[in-house]
């Protein structure tokens, strides 16, 4: 019985994050659209409900009432299987995700290791899909984004370390306390710049959307699929960008803290300044999309292996004998 | 406790169930899934005992990034078309023996090493490192291996690097006739370099080879 009442308490914390992030990630694809509109001086969508907010939902409901093809030479149990590994992982690294100091699921001593774990397995869903459709461009499409996503994690890693070294804890509410004096975007600022880079790539965001380049692959890994299908990859997708944009924040902006430790600032709750600093790095990302042309393959794979590995590896070795020398280590668990 | 069983049980069957499922499985790409499962199955099981650390370093190594080459291989390679019949194949297979021979090491290995550990007293003097209560597993680790056991960590450490480096060399080959872009050449070029202005008489015409 007691083991029920601690189910459902979960079952309900889990339930009132959920339901936020699938509302919000619909806001943020009008967002998206609605800012790349205006970088090329047109309205984007502006029609449905006010300013077309409710674009997103209506786009939803078209693509239940669509009929899902599943191609007969593909596996369809594996096809079938993909958008859903993709929506689940994309969803569940969310719980360990702090939006106050309160406002977390799952207070856990290594999140961080948690969503490197989770966004590393991320790649498997667009592997199955692009593979288990048994067409040109699907595989085309996986292959170019698993080896986008393996790169590019490498590299986050090490950034990641960067942090950890300041912090000296896994926690990502430590990591945030660690901040209270100084946001560790001003002394690891070429970090944070790597940290966004690599998340545009891990994404599969442009300038790095190789893995769906329109011209050369049709929708890449996405070709074959259609009506609720596409939109859990398309949901599992922008999730996945705003998981980033929360994981940037966190690491490098001082998540819930204000900017400024002062009396009215004090007074705003922490998840609004959590939920201020990811809209203004998600509106990077959709300006990015706007003004960015997209990177041709072998450049993509020489920044992230040949400029962004090495370069972050010098900052750690940089980072730690800054902190040796100044004797300024965290000493948390001594 | 009873829900931590319940877990236990659940993830172990999954486990052994999933394990069973990759060398039974037909479909080579199914099996490096199965694989996937296994892995996640076993990490799931660390993190149950409180090894968290553990766990999700087996997700980020072995599925994030072991699996994925495995799939890759697997998926470029095309092996699932070859339909491996193990036990009713046409032709006598030979490596049934070897395999039956190898599983039959590794069990004697296992029960040696079981069986050490139950009686280790008798074998050699066993020493247990001791940590405060509340030390998270991350920072006991972190403890251990960088200072009593730095050496063979950096030891491990050189034996990953020598064999990445064996690896790219032995695969690597320069191919002739592969048009490369050279980013200094392209950088340093100038305008003189490449253009040149040259006076053409009327009806004599040039000859631009030169």
């Amino acid at each position: 019985m007691e083991y029920l009442i601690v189910l459902y308490n979960e079952v309900y914390k889990i339930l009132f994050l959920l339901i936020p992030i699938l509302v919000s990630v619909a806001m943020i694809v009008w967002f998206d659209r609605r800012v790349w509109g205006f970088v090329q001086k047109r309205k984007g969508p502006n029609v449905v409900g006010p300013f077309g907010l409710f674009q997103t939902l209506a786009d939803a409901l078209k693509y239940i009432f669509k009929e899902i093809i599943i191609p007969a030479s593909s596996n369809k149990v594996i096809f079938i299987l993909a958008p859903i590994v993709t929506m689940t992982l994309a969803l569940s690294a969310w719980a360990v995700i702090p939006l106050s100091e309160k406002m977390v699921i799952a207070d856990i001593n290594v999140g961080i290791l948690y969503i490197f774990a989770i966004s590393s397995l991320g790649v498997y869903g667009i592997l199955m899909g692009g593979w288990a459709s048994n067409s040109k461009y699907p595989f085309l499409g996986a292959v170019r984004s698993a080896a986008q996503m393996v790169s590019y994690e490498v590299s986050i890693g090490i950034i990641i370390i960067n942090v950890l070294l300041c912090t000296g804890s896994l926690n990502l509410k430590e990591i945030v306390l660690a901040q209270q004096n100084l946001w560790f975007v001003v002394p690891l600022f070429p970090m944070f710049v790597i940290f966004f880079i690599s998340a545009l790539a891990e994404t599969n965001r442009p300038p790095f959307d190789l893995p769906e380049a329109e011209a050369e692959l049709v929708a890449g890994y996405q070709t074959e699929y259609s009506g609720m299908m596409y939109a859990m990859f398309w949901l599992g997708e922008y999730a996945n960008i705003l998981l980033m944009c929360a994981l940037g924040s966190i690491l490098f902006l001082g998540g819930w803290l204000s900017p400024i430790d002062v009396y009215p600032l004090n007074l705003i709750p922490g998840a609004v300044w959590m939920i201020i600093k990811i809209l203004i790095l998600f509106f990077m990302f959709a300006i990015i999309k706007a003004i960015v042309p997209r990177y041709r393959y072998d450049q993509l794979m020489r920044l992230g292996w040949k400029v962004f590995l090495p370069f972050s590896l010098i900052y750690v070795v940089l980072t730690a004998s800054f902190l040796i020398y100044f004797d300024l280590l965290p000493n948390t668990g001594n | 406790m009873i829900a931590h069983a319940l877990f236990f049980y659940f993830f172990s069957i999954i486990a052994i169930l999933s394990a069973i499922m990759v060398i039974v499985s037909r479909n080579t790409v199914h099996a490096v899934f199965f694989l996937i499962l296994d892995f996640i199955s076993i990490a799931s099981l660390f993190i149950l005992i409180g090894a968290e650390f553990l766990g999700m370093m087996m997700i980020i190594v072995y599925v994030g990034a072991v699996a994925v080459l495995f799939l890759f291989v697997v998926m470029l390679l095309n092996v699932s078309e070859q339909k491996l019949s193990w036990f009713r194949g046409s032709r006598k297979t030979k490596h049934i023996p070897i395999g039956l021979a190898v599983g039959a090491v590794i069990l004697l290995e296992l029960i040696v090493v079981v069986g050490g550990w139950k009686y280790r007293d008798t074998f050699s003097e066993t020493k247990f490192l001791n940590f405060e209560k509340d030390f998270t597993n991350t920072h006991a680790i972190g403890n251990v291996m960088y200072t009593e056991y730095i050496h063979l960590f950096q030891i491990s450490g050189l034996i990953l690097l020598l064999s990445m480096i064996g690896a790219i060399v032995l695969t690597y080959r320069k191919r002739e006739g592969v048009k490369r872009q050279n980013y200094f050449t392209q950088v340093g070029r100038e305008r003189e370099d490449s253009i040149k202005l040259v006076e053409v008489e009327s009806g004599k015409g040039i000859n631009l080879d030169d």
